[in-house]
């Protein structure tokens, strides 16, 4: 507990400029992305879903009362063909009739430096919910804010890609998760 | 000795026959592998497909510079004036296409979306930027260029055979190393 007080307290001092606080709830879904990055045969892909909801509650002065809720439509994905978009919802890959949200709920969010944070929390896909922690980034102007963040995951931690296609090295088992959330606030408690 | 004996020199002979084994395996993996369902061996074959055709096409380039700049061994002198026409046109389609068909599959692949990197290892530009339209508009193109190439091989491989067997002049010859024919 006394460590995190610190944390806080390390947080409240780095953003000692920012005087009026602000809390960041309004998430523009039209502004906001959730986008993945993979490789299939050595060659560099891209992907996204188009359906998600983020419900954020952000105020980098009270760090210890943030809370992120993002909730993924899987079948909304976008994986650059049509055809691996069709093969994706299937049992081997997402399994999207008996998993069809993804979702990932923050446990923390703490200041790594100058507009820079270690968000942790737990993300859920296919049945499977794994502790995962994620370096952010949050830049406000004004009353908008943006995060942007990425990390990491093994595809096979969550059976995305069973049989056949647990062969990582034609589909890698490394996929990186990007978010970019705009966030406008509406002035926070005092 | 007979003024057919002269044959092209060793890089051109060389780089004909490894063009020719690279073309007659990735021809018939591209009608192959198009239709496969999805699955990690189609991922694989398509990979293979594009390295081989990367391969291709950079010995074609190499060719085509080394055949503008030497001179090939001559036509038997037996040969009428239309088969020195009609031998020649089928060669400059061949070499345009032993270029054209690797490119357009680069930019097919490309438009669809879908990097090419040849071996795994060297990641090639993607000349196009991604559109589903015109990615699927090159994919008619590398089909059509592949039906005018197979028809140009069958052309040349049907005139070797009249050649050798009916004319007897052996033009094959020109195009075989030292010490394989006779």
């Amino acid at each position: 507990m006394i460590r995190m007080r610190m944390m806080v307290m390390t947080g409240l001092l780095l953003l000692g400029g920012q005087a009026t606080a602000l809390e960041f709830k309004q998430v523009s879904a039209t502004e906001s992305s959730v986008t993945f990055a993979y490789k299939q045969m050595g060659v560099p892909l891209e992907g996204k879903f188009n359906q998600f909801t983020a419900q954020i509650s952000f105020d980098p002065a009270r760090l210890n009362l943030a809370q992120a809720r993002i909730d993924i439509g899987v079948s909304s994905i976008d994986t650059g063909s049509a055809e691996a978009d069709e093969e994706v919802l299937g049992k081997l890959w997402f399994n999207a009739k008996s998993h069809p949200v993804a979702s990932f709920v923050a446990s923390g969010i703490r200041a790594v430096g100058a507009n820079r944070y270690e968000a942790t929390g737990r993300l859920s896909i296919k049945g499977k919910t794994l502790d995962i922690s994620a370096p952010v980034t949050f830049q406000a102007s004004g009353t908008r804010g943006v995060f942007d963040g990425s990390f990491t995951l093994k595809r096979l931690d969550y059976a995305i890609g069973e049989g056949a296609w647990a062969d990582v090295s034609t589909v890698a088992n490394d996929i990186q998760i990007r978010f970019h959330l705009v966030v406008n606030a509406t002035s926070g408690k005092k | 000795m007979s003024p057919l004996s002269a044959r092209y020199d060793n890089i051109a002979i060389t780089l004909h026959w490894l063009v020719a084994l690279l073309i007659f395996a990735a021809f018939p993996l591209g009608v192959y592998m198009h239709d496969l369902p999805l699955s990690p061996t189609k991922l694989q074959l398509y990979s293979y497909h594009k390295w081989l055709g990367i391969t291709v096409l950079m010995l074609a380039v190499v060719r085509a510079l080394w055949r503008s700049t030497h001179t090939p061994p001559p036509l038997p002198a037996t040969l009428q004036r239309w088969e020195h026409v009609v031998s020649h046109l089928t060669h400059m389609a061949l070499y345009a296409l032993i270029l054209a068909v690797p490119l357009s599959g680069w930019l097919m692949s490309s438009a669809k979306g879908f990097q090419t990197v040849w071996f795994g290892v060297l990641p090639l530009p993607d000349l196009l930027g991604k559109d589903k339209e015109l990615g699927e508009l090159l994919a008619l193109v590398h089909q059509g260029l592949n039906l005018a190439l197979f028809l140009l091989v069958a052309m040349h491989i049907a005139a070797v055979i009249k050649h050798r067997f009916i004319d007897r002049d052996d033009i094959l010859a020109r195009m075989l190393p030292k010490g394989i024919n006779k």
